[in-house]
């Protein structure tokens, strides 16, 4: 299925039980346990992303902690 | 004006967005940078050069001689001055109409909202979490138009907040990460140049909310990749449940977030 994550179109494997949780595992998204998920345009919760599912279409951004400057 | 500010200011003056108006509003406008590092030397050096007429920048630390990879308002023979004083020493050698006030400290709970009270705009140029997050419930809580900035290695992100009109950082963020769970400081690096590329963008939100003109980047996260040379915007939301810019805020006073300190914020 189809999905668009941080702006660019991307194939992942059928899978019903996949959560944006699971997700984050899958990808071994950096930052994990501390990354903010946009899903859609909405800005989730940390505790819905155990239970959101992923859905074909879905746009998806990873939003990461930066925190230099000097 | 003067005849020497005219020619001063005249690539300016002649920008119809800009014009002897607008460059009045500059020398009226009070900018606060928090951080005489990477973020604050350029957007330092670029307000002075601008015009704007009384610039805050806030800082505890000396120069150290790592500093000048990137730091480029600090020159080598500054190695162990001030950074406020270095910095200040810069914006009035390019530009002698320019007030510039010096805080060498750093900003906390205690101090934050007395030393943003008098300023137009404040700039996020600081290098740990507790300070952003602290800078950001300032601002909201004051109402305080601010600049967020942020980089690591070869990455940065900016955006502009309006309280109460636009997305806050903790709309993205509502809690900082655990002290030492992200690299923030010496151990992670840092492309010289990458903070250049995000400070003049945050200088330039400042001159535009001053002049008014434009569109602020406000409720969009603009994310930069220096190795990719690619910029992103990702819309934001202001969220009904921000712990401090939302419906029912949890976060009503300044607190230092003591959590998100890290070893090198207590080496300071």
């Amino acid at each position: 299925m189809k999905v668009t994550i941080n702006g660019k179109d991307t194939t992942l494997a059928v899978n019903p039980a996949r959560t944006i949780d699971s997700l984050l595992e899958e990808l071994d998204v950096n930052q994990r346990l501390y990354v903010t998920v946009e899903l859609n345009g909405e800005v989730l919760d940390r505790a819905e992303h155990e239970t959101t599912p992923v859905k074909a279409g879905d746009s998806i951004e990873f939003l990461y902690f930066m925190g230099g400057g000097r | 004006m003067t005849e020497e500010q005219i020619a001063r200011y005249s690539r300016h003056i002649i920008l119809k967005e800009v014009g002897g108006k607008g460059q009045q509003k500059l020398f009226d406008g009070k900018v606060l940078i928090i951080g005489a590092g990477g973020l604050g030397a350029p957007i330092a050096l670029y307000l002075a050069a601008a015009g704007v007429g009384t610039i805050g920048i806030a800082d505890a630390d000396d120069v150290d001689l790592s500093n000048l990879q990137r730091q480029v308002i600090h020159f080598t023979p500054d190695v162990g001055k001030p950074k406020v004083e270095s910095a200040r020493e810069k914006m009035q050698a390019i530009n002698p109409d320019v007030k510039v006030n010096t805080y060498r400290q750093w900003v906390t709970a205690d101090n934050i909202a007395e030393i943003i009270a008098s300023y137009d705009f404040v700039i996020d140029g600081t290098d740990n979490f507790a300070a952003k997050f602290l800078i950001n419930d300032a601002c909201v809580l004051a109402g305080k138009p601010y600049s967020h900035g942020g980089i690591l290695a070869f990455d940065g992100q900016t955006m502009t907040v309006k309280p109460g009109e636009s997305a806050c950082y903790r709309c993205i963020f509502p809690e900082p990460p655990p002290g030492d769970a992200i690299p923030t400081c010496s151990q992670a690096g840092v492309i010289g140049v990458l903070p250049g590329v995000l400070g003049t963008i945050q200088a330039t939100e400042a001159i535009k909310f001053l002049l008014g003109k434009g569109e602020l980047l406000t409720s969009r996260l603009l994310t930069y990749s220096a190795l990719r040379m690619k910029f992103r915007e990702i819309p934001i939301k202001k969220r009904s449940s921000c712990p401090v810019c939302g419906e029912h805020p949890t976060i009503t006073e300044l607190r230092d977030e003591v959590d998100a300190m890290t070893v090198c914020d207590l080496e300071h």
